[in-house]
């Protein structure tokens, strides 16, 4: 993976100079907190309900054991003993002290880390495909093309005081495990017919309040002029998105105002400006960041047979574990979604362990996936076994990815001073529910908001859930067939919400029309695509 | 109007009559212009040759339309001064230095040493903009002069 060189550890410490100057000036009056409002934000520094919080970078979801090892001491030192893995492949603490920022920042800053440009309106952490460079349905590995992007999005000047955030995926196979349609510009590498790479570029997707699936407006790319591409989709942006209403100001809105003809119309007349501008890094830069995502050193001759006496070590290898492109290897992903837990948490010795197996079985390399779990990306089969003991001693053995339990939620209003209603209750109540039912459910990937923002996911569940205020009352609506994947889909809302107790009976109702009008080999939403909203209506309010 | 507090030309400062986008092209004698956030910079490339300074102004330093402006003109050529006015604060100038600007006249004059460390702070930049500085990539790969 990715090392920093000398120039971007400086880069990373004149960062963490820069925002010890600007807590002092904050300190010393010179700063307004309007002004410094902004500036925090761009160091992931937000204030919550009870406390700040930070939100640590983790770019495209990689990381070493070191940095992960790191993170846990974070989480024992600042935090009250836990780190929070979120949809942006980046991990946040619920509980820090203003004034420890700085260290905190110092300490990230020593194995690589940083927390920039993961909130405010910038151009935010690049996610990515959790099974880059060990998937076999891939193109390419996407990674160096991520690295390429976050260094060109780094301290942009241009794009510093965007009208909105700006969120970008990069993935290199038709299966889309980033949600990648989702998101204000989505890329997929593609292969032509002379086996050359290039990307496809989707713009204006996005969710929060007015959720859109993004457009396709290019199929083609040549890959040597891809960040120049970003450059001009960036700049159309910057300077006619909308300023007036901060809920119209993503650019979502503006490719949808513009139609996508036209933003593409004025997207290639800049581009085509922009080649002149010498802003695409070289073929060697690419080549020297390629270099750092080499394959690790596969053992070759190693059996793809395990021992599954065990019933419950089977389980979890049929649920959790999928397929490597090295024979005899495999990728894990550890479900942070114990029943009844809070999706995502971790605490400390929880994040020192997942270092402690990356380092003993798994080339050093870890992933946090969109979905607020970890992989494991590259671990023998042989030691699977070894590898889930572990696990399971230390309430990360839960077999449940993909499942009904393997719960997105949103901080909510436990935390969040944006919420209008509790994510984190309600994720615990039916996660409880339904354990005992996943297996036979399969798969159903379900997604909780406690408000309109979205950042629960819930227009992309097969079961949505969003919850809002109703005359001072948390109430929750119901939405099915949403989906994040290739087949992109926004869910629909089923009808009238219900209470926090409601709420949970009614996904079990859900998903018991699925289980009696299934047919062979269809998930949950298989089945909604075909029979539609209307029975699971009547079942609901009928 | 305000101060103009930091001036990164050899030249002398410019004075002249100040005109909006919309009327600069009109004024055959004019040749300082003020670009508002919503103005189309492109409609001074044919002018060029006539223009010596270009406000840009930044009511709120939140709005980053006039970064998009001041390089696009420096993309055009464009080799005057190029001011920066308004809500303009510590905390940008590096990157309005490295869009093109080479004068900042802040509505609220700036502490200097405050401003001094600022525009001082970065030891390099990852992407090339306006102001000539070489990316790191360049650096990387021996381009960098």
């Amino acid at each position: 993976m990715y090392v920093y060189d000398q120039f971007d550890q400086a880069m990373v410490d004149a960062r963490v100079a820069e925002f010890r100057d600007q807590v002092r000036r904050r300190l010393e009056g010179h700063l307004s907190e309007d002004q410094f409002k902004p500036l925090r934000l761009m160091n992931g520094l937000y204030l919550q309900l009870h406390a700040y919080m930070l939100r640590v970078a983790i770019p495209y979801g990689t990381l070493n054991s070191a940095q992960m090892r790191m993170l846990g001491q974070i989480a024992a030192k600042y935090d009250r003993g836990y780190g929070h893995f979120t949809t942006r492949q980046n991990i946040q603490y619920n509980w820090i002290r203003l004034e420890d920022a700085g260290d905190i920042l110092a300490d990230l800053a020593s194995v690589g880390m940083h927390a920039i440009q993961t909130s405010g309106n910038c151009i935010r952490n690049t996610t990515s495909d959790q099974w880059a460079g060990a998937a076999a349905d891939e193109v390419a590995d996407p990674r160096p093309y991520a690295e390429l992007i976050r260094q060109w999005s780094t301290f942009h000047p241009e794009f510093c005081a965007l009208p909105r955030k700006f969120k970008m995926a990069v993935i290199a196979a038709e299966a889309d495990r980033a949600a990648m349609r989702l998101h204000d510009i989505g890329i997929r590498l593609v292969k032509n017919a002379a086996g050359e790479l290039g990307a496809q570029f989707y713009v204006g997707g996005g969710m929060g309040r007015t959720p859109m699936i993004a457009p396709p407006i290019r199929d083609w790319v040549p890959i040597d002029q891809f960040i120049t591409y970003c450059e001009a989709c960036l700049r159309v942006y910057n300077r006619h998105g909308r300023r007036d209403n901060k809920y119209k100001a993503r650019i979502k809105i503006l490719v949808h105002e513009l139609g996508a003809a036209e933003y593409t119309r004025q997207v290639e007349e800049e581009f085509a400006h922009l080649l002149s501008q010498g802003i695409e890094p070289p073929a060697a830069e690419l080549a020297r960041i390629a270099a750092q995502f080499t394959d690790p050193p596969f053992e070759t001759g190693l059996p793809d047979s395990m021992d599954l006496a065990d019933p419950a070590f089977a389980r979890w290898v049929r649920v959790n574990v999928s397929g490597h492109k090295a024979p005899g290897y495999a990728v894990v992903t550890v479900s942070l979604k114990p029943a009844g837990g809070i999706p995502g948490d971790a605490s400390a010795a929880q994040i020192e362990l997942l270092a402690d197996l990356a380092r003993d079985h798994g080339f050093d390399e870890l992933r946090v996936t969109h979905t607020q779990n970890v992989v494991l990306p590259h671990v023998r089969k042989a030691d699977l076994y070894a590898i889930w003991q572990r696990l399971e001693a230390t309430g990360m053995g839960s077999a449940n990815i993909d499942r009904i339990g393997d719960i997105i939620a949103c901080p909510g209003l436990d935390y969040c001073s944006l919420a209008n209603a509790r994510s984190i209750p309600v994720a615990q109540a039916i996660s409880a529910r339904m354990a005992a039912r996943e297996d036979e459910i399969g798969e159903l990937k379900l997604k909780i908001s406690g408000c309109i923002n979205a950042c629960g996911h819930h227009h992309a569940g097969h079961i949505g859930i969003l919850g809002v205020d109703r005359k001072g009352v948390e109430n929750y609506q119901l939405l099915l067939g949403g989906s994040e994947g290739a087949d992109c889909s926004l869910g629909t809302i089923t009808g009238p919400g219900f209470d926090e107790e409601g709420i949970v009976g009614a996904v079990e109702t859900a998903t018991e029309v699925y289980l009696a009008r299934r047919e062979a080999g269809e998930r949950f939403l298989d089945t909604y695509r075909r029979i539609g909203m209307a029975p699971f209506k009547e079942a609901l309010y009928g | 109007m305000a101060e103009v507090q930091f001036r990164f030309r050899n030249d002398e400062l410019v004075e002249d009559a100040m005109v909006t986008v919309d009327a600069f092209g009109q004024q055959a004698n004019a040749s300082a212009v003020r670009i508002e956030p919503g103005d189309e910079p492109r409609d001074l490339l044919p002018h060029l040759e006539r223009l010596r300074l270009v406000e840009v102004n930044f009511p709120a330093f939140t709005d980053g339309r006039g970064l998009s402006a001041a390089r696009i003109l420096r993309e055009a050529g464009y080799a005057g001064e190029l001011r920066a006015v308004g809500d303009v604060l510590v905390d940008q100038l590096a990157a309005l230095r490295r869009c093109g600007f080479d004068a900042f006249a802040p509505e609220v004059p700036l502490n200097e040493d405050d401003a001094r460390a600022a525009l001082a702070r970065w030891p390099a930049a990852y992407q090339p903009a306006a102001d000539g500085r070489a990316p790191l990539w360049a650096l990387r790969h021996g381009q960098g002069a």
